[in-house]
């Protein structure tokens, strides 16, 4: 198939389209707005429904009501928008519902800035909305990366009947790449018995719940719940490593950071530091296994974020003391440079 | 190879159009490309930039830091972009539009009133195109026939009508 | 045997955990006596509120989403875009749609969301313990308005049929009470017309309910009815406020 050249945004949403989804419920907000704009068009034309909510908080519901009907559902916000949607992603994933959620950051907190950056991790990978829930949270480095990411989200969402959320920043959202679509016609969807699509007086009524007054009971529920999470922790971990074998110092860095930091490991390869990279490509579940065998060899690990620090928590979690874990990162839509991170790789050679 | 190519001038002239093409030429041509625009409200009627890699390598970080080659069409970023070209490398800059000349002797200085030459030929809006095709024969990464194609696949199917006169305008800087 | 008195198709067996003379229970099965007469049990699709009904979905024999507070509309948009042929219907109280959903429940009409909304207006939180509701009356005496609603305070109670009726999404719009047999029997031959609209495919349809809550309002059920009648349909007019079906005009 030919490549094509396409906006991050734009490629997301053809992607999701040809993952089946039908249902798209959204709101405008910079930098991810070109994902509802490219539904708007298309979804008319292919017999498929582009809802422009009230709100945030309506769209994210709306993708509740469209996703515990059985249709693969979808919504897309940047950060200010996310937040709205917490309340909604919590109720998803307490009633067991697949759908997908893009989150293209732009710098908090508040209105922030519209500019790159990765301060939403806590707020994805540690739960943002209320309760014991888990988000599947895949963080893609390039675009051809953001379109398979978005195919296999459906599939994951289905598979375990829990929200997937794709996180990107302005950036990826912004730039074109060249990509190729996997071919996905034809595929079947699984059933899903547990739907509401009226009973047709064949089956006793589904019902789509998160309410459970019962302790004992919703204990139950959830402890179920977190037996697939752990089940997910061992087969879903995706990451991509480079170097690890005799790196003296070793990044941590997901996302268009992760790219950045390529080029700054090519500077320290001049200077003749030996330098890995990890680059976790599911935030949750976290490649932690591989940052430990890797502490444990290492000099140092660096965690280089656009943030002010925040899955650098999760590296030391998974490094375990095994080897010193630092910090670098750039926030407020500041973008890190090569140099900088050069600097820092420098400083702990 | 690696082409750093950084666009900048005001929104409306078809900064990012310019890119486009680029890449897109870059693609046909079998280069792996990224293209990274300005975003937000600095592009309504503010400056416009954006960063184009060629390469036959796969491309790290899609940000332009120190370009190889800028083509810049407005004073404003010809003042902020000039000192952070790379030693050695080009800068293409709109005469008709920029009267301040570069003092830098590390790099390769190269005028052309695409403005002025596009007024002159009729081309009305389609500087972005000449200047682009003296780019495209100072630094000789794509050759005439792929920017062509690279054109033809930039321009939306409701303009095909289009595509003539950028090719046009394109021709005409890669001669000057 | 002769049978005299069932209960609806439409409701399963589960007791109703509502407080002596609550009329949620009459709205329940009104609501289903509709869904049988029409014969839609197994197309229907409820959402079910927070507040008071928020158990709702183990009432209504037919598949059943709960929506958080006041997002039932934006869940039923959700099921309805997904299955256009089913029958989609929300059940809300004054808090739930009239103050966290008004922007759904405002936005569902504006678009003629092809759904019904069957909503109860009692006046007050009553799952909370009897708190000022949206559409509490000026002077009304609430956990949170112990002094009374006082319009400098708290100002003015929503008129929800009133203001939905002015949007030209909204196609049918009806207030009706569930305080004597007559009135109760217009509810259910208005909840038959609102399903009947959105099954014709005419829009946004919904019926306001008045309804009484004897335990916060510290009255008897019968007191409560009286209440009713003295004190919320004065300000609260019964009738049809919207309806491009071709019925009755108020």
């Amino acid at each position: 198939m030919d490549k094509v050249l396409m906006k991050g945004n734009e490629a997301i949403a053809e992607a999701a389209i040809r993952a089946n989804c039908r249902h798209f419920f959204g709101y405008p907000i910079t930098p991810q707005t070109e994902i509802s704009a490219y539904m708007a068009k298309r979804m008319p034309k292919i017999g498929g429904t582009f809802l422009q909510a009230e709100s945030e908080i309506a769209a994210i519901n709306m993708v509740y009501g469209a996703a515990g009907a059985g249709v693969r559902a979808m919504t897309s916000s940047s950060s200010p928008g996310i937040s709205l949607k917490m309340e909604g992603l919590s109720y998803i994933a307490g009633a067991d519902l697949p759908c997908v959620v893009v989150n293209i950051v732009r710098a908090g907190p508040g209105l922030g800035g519209i500019q790159p950056a990765q301060s939403d991790y806590f707020q994805a990978v540690k739960g943002g909305g209320h309760g014991d829930y888990r988000v599947i949270v895949v963080a893609p480095a390039s675009i051809q990366e953001a379109v398979d990411s978005t195919i296999n989200a459906f599939d994951l969402a289905d598979k375990y009947r829990m929200p997937v959320m794709i996180i990107g920043d302005g950036m990826l959202g912004q730039m074109m790449e060249p990509i190729t679509f996997p071919e996905t016609a034809g595929k079947a969807l699984a059933e899903k018995e547990w739907a509401t699509t009226g009973t047709k007086m064949t089956r006793k009524p589904n019902i789509i719940n998160s309410l459970y007054i019962q302790p004992e009971e919703l204990e139950k529920i959830i402890m179920a719940r977190q037996k697939k999470y752990e089940d997910i922790e061992k087969s879903e971990v995706k990451y991509e490593a480079e170097g690890l074998d005799d790196a003296e110092i070793v990044i941590v860095a997901y996302g268009t950071t992760a790219r950045i930091v390529k080029a700054a490991m090519a500077l320290a390869q001049k200077s003749g530091i030996k330098t890995g990279l990890i680059r976790p490509i599911t935030l949750w579940p976290f490649p932690k296994d591989i940052i430990y065998k890797t502490a444990k060899k290492a000099k140092a690990i660096i965690s280089v974020e656009m943030s002010t620090g925040q899955m650098v928590e999760d590296v030391r979690l998974a490094a375990n003391g095994a080897c010193p874990v630092y910090f670098y990162g750039r926030t407020g839509g500041a973008v890190p440079q090569p140099k900088a991170i050069f600097e820092e790789i420098r400083r702990y050679a | 190879m690696t082409r750093e190519i950084l666009f900048a001038g005001f929104g409306g002239q078809g900064i990012l159009f310019c890119g486009k093409v680029a890449a897109y030429a870059g693609l046909v041509s079998g280069l792996e490309v990224s293209w990274l625009p300005s975003y937000g409200p600095e592009m309504r009627g503010g400056t416009a930039n954006c960063h184009v890699i060629l390469s036959d390598k796969p491309v790290g970080s899609p940000i332009v830091n120190n370009p190889t080659d800028l083509v810049v069409m407005n004073l404003p970023s010809f003042d902020k972009f000039e000192k952070t070209v790379a030693k050695g490398g080009n800068i293409i800059i709109d005469s008709s539009l920029i009267g301040k000349k570069s003092e830098r002797e590390d790099i390769n200085v190269h005028y052309i009133p695409a403005t002025q030459m596009a007024n002159d030929m009729g081309l009305g809006k389609l500087a972005n195109m000449i200047m682009l095709g003296k780019m495209i024969s100072v630094t000789k990464i794509i050759s005439f026939e792929q920017v062509k194609k690279g054109i033809e696949k930039s321009v939306p199917p409701s303009k095909k009508d289009l595509i003539e006169s950028n090719i046009r305008a394109f021709e005409a800087g890669y001669n000057y | 045997m002769q049978v005299l008195f069932q209960r609806p198709k439409a409701l399963t067996d589960a007791p109703f955990h509502y407080c002596p003379g609550c009329t949620h229970g009459i709205i329940h099965r009104l609501i289903a006596e509709v869904i049988d007469e029409l014969g839609v049990q197994g197309d229907t699709i409820g959402v079910a509120p927070v507040g008071c009904a928020v158990f709702a979905y183990n009432y209504f024999n037919c598949d059943m989403q709960e929506a958080a507070h006041g997002r039932a509309p934006a869940v039923a948009t959700g099921i309805k875009r997904a299955h256009p042929e089913n029958i989609v219907f929300t059940y809300q109280g004054d808090g739930d749609l009239a103050a966290i959903g008004t922007a759904e429940t405002v936005h569902a009409a504006a678009r003629s969301e092809n759904i019904t909304v069957i909503f109860v207006n009692n006046a007050i939180y009553g799952m909370t313990g009897g708190q000022m509701a949206p559409t509490s009356l000026v002077g009304q005496v609430t956990q949170t308005s112990p002094y009374g609603r006082k319009v400098e305070m708290q100002g003015y109670p929503v008129k929800v049929a009133e203001m939905l009726s002015t949007l030209e999404g909204s196609a049918f719009i009806k207030r009706c009470s569930v305080d004597s047999i007559k009135n109760i029997n217009d509810t259910r031959a208005s909840i038959k017309k609102a399903f009947q609209c959105q099954i014709d495919k005419k829009g946004f349809s919904l019926i306001e309910v008045l309804s009484t809550c004897p335990t916060n309002w510290g009255l008897s059920p019968v007191e409560a009815l009286e209440w009713l009648r003295g004190n919320m349909m004065p300000h609260y007019p019964l009738g049809t406020y919207k309806d491009i079906t071709g019925g009755d005009k108020k």
